[in-house]
């Protein structure tokens, strides 16, 4: 069902950056030709990196775990075709710092067999804790970049009393369109994961927000969406950080999530669009999330468009695929132009959050020099939280951490839209971020600190506790040896006096077991 | 490719620059100073550049003193606009010197001795019309009336050159009290104001810009015209031209209401002196006014009281640099207590909460 009639509430602040979609989401979703080698990161998500099932040499199924989840806040990598594991090493991220991090690296024999899968036809009669299991067995994160375990959002139910779940199809940054995409041609597959995602939580109402440039996307949701009376399709109006899981939400809902706190706080849980398709088809196929959706975009690809890619393909094949390079580009990126991660180069891998590959020209990042803040106010106006953007950039160049974190710097959500603005072109976000790592790795110290010191004190108590009782245990023993010595010399005297009276000792001759070693 | 660079995004930017923003507010001033041309003639063009001149010399000496680079920031027009700016408050036919000590003034005191663009806690301008006020009364009060271009009455260009570089022009005979001045004098010996005013208050010409004044601030059409046009452009926003007009005509009703007799009203007060040029481009200098829209609304009432306060009993007939510069003097202290709602959290800093009743964190 659609409401056109909606009640939206105004976020505050925002920019309008220019879409530059066009190119893409005109462009069905191509299937990227196999690499010839998948390099598969065992990070691709938030928490503890997954650890390797297989060894080199192993044959692999397309859907085989390689990798099993380690801890609570972790996910699983599977097998995005079959082939061969050439090897489990080290290899650039498909991050800024383009350091090694542990990678499978699998060579497709060319079949792209399954593995036996466990298909689900009934999936809305399983137990949620059913379908929790399934998701995290699965390997899914959160498909619009942030990559948290999605198992773990669902499990949110047992810790707060939930009613409503958001599904983020804003798609906010410039130049993405693969939910867009994904929309309009696997509308009934989210449809389907929303009711799945709905069972899992336990909660009867969903609102799928779309910005209002897709139309088409809204359509194809709508009517697919039409025999559900659960689930609402929103229009939302176009508004950069409209994606912004808690401004999305005060957006829909009009409240806003408390500071240092969940959506979950207010009763809501957040996923996007392409995740919960991929939750729908873990559930009811059983196929774990082995490829997406990916956007490749910007001025210096020949033919921008929308590929659906298997994890671990390098980013010069999809790049080939579109076309190829028109020109150098000025920024090669992971993600959109306004959140987005520069790339170190083209070999890395795309991974489970990679929306968009980006290669920009030097007219499209438009950058300029730096020049002094003039305090135009303009970044204070965009600020969608709320912040002194310019306040907190001046004290965290001089490094100054605390001041800036006094002005609510951990409460800054690095959507760039003051960096956007700025007419000084001054690397606001960059700023915060440094500052952000900073006062991270300040507050790390400082416990650390802490814990040893109050370990240090622990010890050095213990110890003297120790020692005091050695030395009251050695005062007793001289004690009684002296009163033994004295009794002897009585007993002898009075042996010889031939009087037998006896005198009380003072303590029984236990000594150790005084002290009390505790904390 | 991108190894060298790896700071953080955006990766893209709005077409937006320090240099574009000081052209759009140049471009607004553009009407205005034009008109101020025409109708004061080749003196207030020797004046306007004079001051310009020494204002931008004056910033590239500076920046060569202080090891910056000079290109970017001459090119980015500030000192240009500071100059243009305070050019637009002086006497038209002052001599050249006024505009030279002006600009300088207006660079060196105004702004670079606090660390340059972005750093002054004054507006520029306004430090250097209140410096030249106080030490050049005289010159800083003549007015002259209009004598248009090309009419019979305009110096030619020799003599021009004559009135502004040679001092040599007895320019008294020709001079001629702004409005705010003939007021106050006459005010000042027991007249009342219907007195004061007949003959020579005249709404239409202040309208139009066909009365004595400042080179560029007679015209109130066209600068309001150019407020409109920053408006629009979203170089200035509403909140202080506003709430310092709006707070100027409010004082300005309240005392006219109580008594009519020495108080003028708040037309004469809104479209006299250099009321709308401070209020759409003085006041709204982004380095010297607060970041906040509360804090903008109180720096912008608190300016149209001080105008009216001092317009109206200080020794002075016109008060809006000394206000600005009052004003100017509040503004950190305006940002540190006015800052907007942190997303999530109350007024107070401290997370919101639903479940009890809220505390202070309305809205």
């Amino acid at each position: 069902m659609r409401s056109s009639a909606f009640k939206l509430f105004r976020i505050r602040g925002g920019v309008h950056p220019e879409g530059r979609k066009q190119d893409t989401c005109g462009q069905p979703i191509r299937e990227l030709p196999m690499p010839a080698l998948l390099r598969i990161p065992l990070q691709q998500h938030i928490g503890a990196p997954a650890q390797p099932e297989v060894r080199r040499g192993d044959r692999v199924l397309k859907g085989q775990l390689l990798a099993t989840s380690q801890g609570l806040i972790s996910a699983p990598v599977h097998a995005p075709t079959s082939g061969v594991i050439k090897s489990i090493g080290k290899f650039p991220a498909p991050h800024a710092s383009g350091l090694p991090v542990r990678t499978i690296t699998l060579e497709p024999d060319g079949e792209d067999r399954w593995i036996d899968l466990d298909p689900q036809a009934t999936p809305l009669h399983l137990e949620p804790d059913d379908i929790a299991e399934r998701v995290a067995a699965a390997g899914i994160v959160g498909m619009g970049g942030a990559t948290f375990p999605s198992a773990v959002k669902l499990g949110l139910r047992e810790r707060f009393e939930l009613h409503t779940l958001v599904i983020n199809a804003a798609e906010c940054e410039p130049y993405l369109t693969c939910d867009d995409r994904l929309m309009r041609e696997r509308a009934h597959e989210i449809i389907d994961g929303i009711r799945i995602t709905l069972h899992g939580l336990q909660v009867n109402k969903a609102l799928v927000a779309i910005e209002n440039n897709k139309p088409e996307a809204i359509a194809a949701m709508t009517e697919a969406a039409r025999a559900f009376d659960e689930i609402t399709i929103v229009a939302v109006p176009v508004r950069y950080p409209m994606g912004s899981e808690k401004h999305l939400v005060q957006t829909l809902t009009g409240k806003e999530t408390p500071a240092r706190s969940l959506t979950a706080d207010i009763g809501i849980v957040v996923h996007n669009v392409a995740t919960v398709r991929a939750i729908g088809e873990a559930v009811r196929f059983g196929r774990p999330l082995i490829s997406r959706v990916v956007t490749v975009g910007g001025g210096a690809v020949h033919e921008p468009g929308n590929l659906q890619v298997p994890i671990g393909a390098p980013v010069e094949a999809l790049i080939e695929a579109c076309g190829g390079l028109r020109e150098e580009p000025a920024k090669l990126l992971s993600g959109g132009p306004m959140m987005g991660q520069p790339l170190p180069e083209l070999r890395v891998p795309v991974v489970k959050g990679t929306s968009g590959i980006l290669a920009l020209t030097t007219a499209e990042v438009a950058s300029k020099p730096t020049m002094p803040c003039i305090r135009c106010a303009s970044c204070v106006d965009v600020c969608p939280c709320g912040l002194l953007p310019l306040e907190m950039a001046n004290r965290a160049r001089n490094a100054d951490l605390q001041g800036a974190a006094d002005f609510g710097l951990m409460d800054c959500v690095s959507c760039g839209s003051c960096s956007y603005v700025c007419p000084a072109h001054i690397p606001l976000v960059q700023y915060f971020n440094y500052a952000k790592g900073a006062l991270v790795e300040q507050q790390r110290a400082k416990h650390k600190q802490e814990e040893t010191k109050r370990l240090a004190a622990a010890r050095a108590e213990r110890m003297e506790r120790l020692a005091a009782a050695k030395r009251e245990a050695m005062a007793k023993r001289k004690a009684e040896m002296a009163a033994k010595k004295a009794r002897e010399a009585e007993a002898a005297q009075a042996a010889e006096a031939d009087d037998a009276a006896t005198e009380p000792t003072d303590a029984p001759v236990n000594k150790l077991a005084e002290p009390q070693v505790g904390t | 490719m991108s190894q060298g660079d790896l700071r953080a995004g955006p990766f893209t930017h709005e077409k937006s620059s320090i240099a574009r923003t000081m052209m759009l507010v140049m471009l607004a001033l553009l009407p205005a100073t034009a008109f101020g041309f025409y109708q004061f003639g080749w003196p207030a063009l020797f004046l306007w550049l004079s001051t310009i001149g020494a204002a931008v010399a004056t910033e590239a000496v500076c920046l060569r003193i202080a090891g910056k680079p000079i290109r970017p920031f001459v090119l980015d027009g500030s000192a240009l606009l500071t100059a243009w700016l305070l050019a637009m408050t002086l006497p038209p036919w002052a001599p050249w010197w006024i505009g030279v000590v002006g600009g300088i003034v207006a660079i060196l005191i105004g702004k670079q001795v606090f660390g340059g663009l972005g750093q002054n806690l004054f507006n520029p301008a306004m430090v250097a019309r209140v410096v030249l006020l106080i030490s050049f009364p005289l010159e800083m009060t003549t007015w002259v009336s209009p004598k248009p271009l090309f009419s019979a009455e305009a110096p030619d260009f020799l003599s021009a050159l004559a009135i502004t570089f040679g001092g040599g022009l007895d320019i008294d005979s020709m001079s001629s009290a702004s409005i705010l001045g003939h007021v106050k004098t006459e005010l000042g010996r027991n007249a009342d104001l219907a007195g004061a005013l007949a003959g020579s208050y005249d709404p239409i010409g202040l309208l139009v810009g066909t009365v004595p004044g400042s080179l560029g601030e007679t015209s109130a059409l066209l600068l309001l015209g150019g407020g409109l046009f920053l408006l629009a452009m979203r170089i200035i926003s509403w909140h202080i031209p506003l709430a310092m007009l709006g707070s100027l005509a409010l004082c300005a009703t309240l005392f006219n209401l109580i008594d009519p007799a020495h108080y003028p009203n708040a037309l004469y007060h809104v479209l006299s002196g250099g009321a709308l040029l401070g209020a759409f481009f003085i006041a709204t200098d982004p380095v010297t006014s607060p970041v906040t829209v509360r804090g903008q609304l109180l720096f912008g009432a608190l300016l149209g009281l001080l105008v009216y306060v001092i317009r109206t009993w200080a020794s002075f007939p016109e008060g809006v640099a000394f206000a600005v510069m009052l004003a100017n003097g509040l503004t950190p202290l305006i940002d540190h207590y006015l800052r907007p709602r942190i997303y999530g959290r109350t007024r107070k800093g401290q997370p919101i909460s639903y479940a009890e009743t809220q505390e202070g964190g309305n809205g």
